[in-house]
């Protein structure tokens, strides 16, 4: 187990940052840490990390606890934490020798390694720049060359995408899935279609609870909700429509077309093809909409904020 | 340790801050000891350094704070501290890092003034009547008492992400340690020695004479391992 954390909890004053929350991350899982703003994740990265201590609680690394072995076990991690903090003033493979050094990479290896990160990470070209001279996307880069310089088991990315623009995003997507084969990853996001490109499984947390915890492909199956938008060519009874076996709502979305929503998950697009031709209407639009994640977060936080 | 005093001390030569430091230290006690006929050395008559060594501390006030006003609010205000706080540096070395950087930057400033000596030495008469003795003294005492102002200057910076709070908090710093204790004493009554022993003039005075008396060292020690724990405390607050 590389990264188990059980019974978390942090509070802030009179705030409940996060309250009680257990996991644990294996060994080349990619876990997508999600969440809306203020949920909690960079609070509790921050404890595992060993940035901030828990108030009650505990998180291990590798069987090892992140307060009793604080070195040891930021030896063995990556992390990037939010809003990607550089030292602006240096130049790129000069700051990653300082951090190289500050993880006591031998100095016959530094060279090579830092020469290894850069070419990795895509920052070749930039490598001589001073930081403050990079764009965001460069930026972020040098912030994940950083957290990779020494080959870390555990790697701790808070928001590693945000403000870039989406080809930077696919690219950063990319390098992290590149590298995170041998590791553990753990990301904190909330672009819900990053987490559907690159992690086998999503936490989701709200108000420092975890609402879901599961593989992507479960929670989207659970939640499993398929709407189907038909179009016709002409007026039809909406009741008749609604009479269909496993149609649970019909609502009119403008003149001839019509959303349908079924009854648990049932595909509803056999019943209205035949629907259609017993009564002769031309069918010319029928559109399977899929419950997407995003619809998942959005139930999962609103409705707890809602009880 | 090593690592941030390495790249505490590269960031300064990198940047202006060396430079201006050293320029500005330089051109100010050399145009005092020189050439400014009040305190010039030249129209005092006397071969001794005394005018070095009286004004650099107030130098060191202004200078001193301002090298160390941005170490650890610049950082808090980036965010560079949690980066920094979460590699495997204890904070200890953080904060001994950064105060070794400044204090060797100071050094570098007080190397040249090593030529005033030189030609003080020359135009003595006969050459070489100077106190050589309270020479070394003095440049020891000057060396511990910018120990001792690079620390309250860390621990001023510590306390806020603001340079400017950081930089009037540390001026004021040294400047009552420095000179703070010495005139309250004249307050004291039968406790003024006492009360003086607190601040630097009084084991300043005491080394320029040439003795290096244990006592006084232990007194610089002991203030700049004060607060320079302090410090450390309070980079340490945010697990409270």
């Amino acid at each position: 187990m590389s990264l188990s954390v059980s019974h978390l909890t942090k509070v802030f004053g009179q705030q409940c940052a996060v309250n009680d929350i257990t996991f644990s991350i294996e060994k080349g899982e990619i876990v997508g840490f999600l969440g809306p703003n203020g949920a909690g994740k960079s609070t509790t990265m921050k404890m595992a990390t060993g940035y901030l201590p828990a108030t009650s609680g505990s998180i291990q690394v590798n069987g090892l606890d992140v307060t009793t072995y604080s070195i040891q076990v930021r030896k063995m991690m990556g992390y990037l934490p939010e809003h990607n903090p550089l030292y602006l003033d240096m130049y790129v493979h000069e700051y990653l020798h300082f951090i190289g050094k500050v993880f006591e990479i031998p100095g016959s290896r530094l060279k090579s390694r830092v020469a290894e990160i850069i070419d990795l990470c895509g920052l070749t070209p930039e490598q001589n720049k001073k930081i403050e001279t990079l764009s965001k996307g460069y930026r972020q880069r040098v912030g994940l060359a950083q957290a990779l310089i020494h080959n870390p088991e555990v790697l701790i990315l808070d928001e590693p995408t945000t403000g870039l623009d989406p080809n930077q995003i696919l690219e950063i997507r990319k390098l992290i899935k590149q590298i995170s084969s041998d590791k553990t990853v753990i990301f904190s996001t909330h672009i819900m279609q990053e987490v559907q490109a690159i992690c086998d499984r999503v936490i989701v947390i709200n108000k420092g609870v975890i609402v879901a915890d599961d593989s992507v492909n479960n929670l989207l199956a659970a939640q499993a909700q398929t709407d189907i938008v038909v179009e016709f060519n002409g007026e039809v009874n909406a009741q008749e429509l609604a009479a269909l076996e496993g149609v649970e709502k019909v609502t009119l979305v403008k003149s001839g077309v019509y959303k349908l929503k079924a009854k648990n998950g049932a595909d509803l697009r056999a019943e209205v093809f035949k629907f259609a031709t017993e009564r002769q209407l031309s069918l010319i639009g029928l559109k399977q909409e899929e419950n997407t994640l995003e619809d998942i977060f959005r139930s999962l936080t609103v409705k707890e904020t809602v009880t | 340790m090593i690592q941030v005093f390495v790249k505490e001390f590269n960031s300064f030569l990198n940047s202006l801050i060396a430079y201006i430091v050293i320029g500005a230290f330089l051109t100010g006690i050399g145009l005092l000891t020189w050439v400014f006929p009040e305190t010039s050395v030249l129209d005092y008559g006397f071969a001794d350094l005394d005018t070095l060594f009286s004004m650099a501390p107030y130098v060191f006030i202004f200078l001193i704070p301002a090298i160390t006003m941005k170490s650890f609010a610049e950082e808090k205000k980036m965010g560079t501290l949690e980066l920094l706080l979460t590699k495997p540096l204890s904070d200890w070395n953080v904060v001994l890092g950064k105060f070794f950087a400044t204090w060797a930057l100071v050094f570098l400033a007080l190397v040249p003034t090593a030529i005033y000596y030189f030609s003080v030495y020359q135009l003595g008469n006969p050459v070489g009547n100077v106190d050589s003795a309270g020479v070394m003294g003095s440049y020891i005492g000057l060396a511990l008492l910018a120990m001792i102002f690079s620390a309250f200057g860390l621990f001023a910076s510590s306390l806020t992400s603001n340079q400017i709070v950081s930089f009037i908090l540390a001026a004021f710093l040294c400047f009552l340690i420095y000179m703070g204790f010495d005139s309250l004493s004249s307050f004291g009554g039968n406790a003024a020695l006492f009360i003086k022993q607190f601040g630097i003039i009084y084991h300043y005075e005491s080394l320029s004479k040439g003795l290096v008396d244990s006592r006084d060292v232990i007194y610089f020690l002991s203030v700049t391992g004060f607060i320079l724990l302090t410090t450390k405390v309070v980079i340490s607050s945010r697990k409270w």
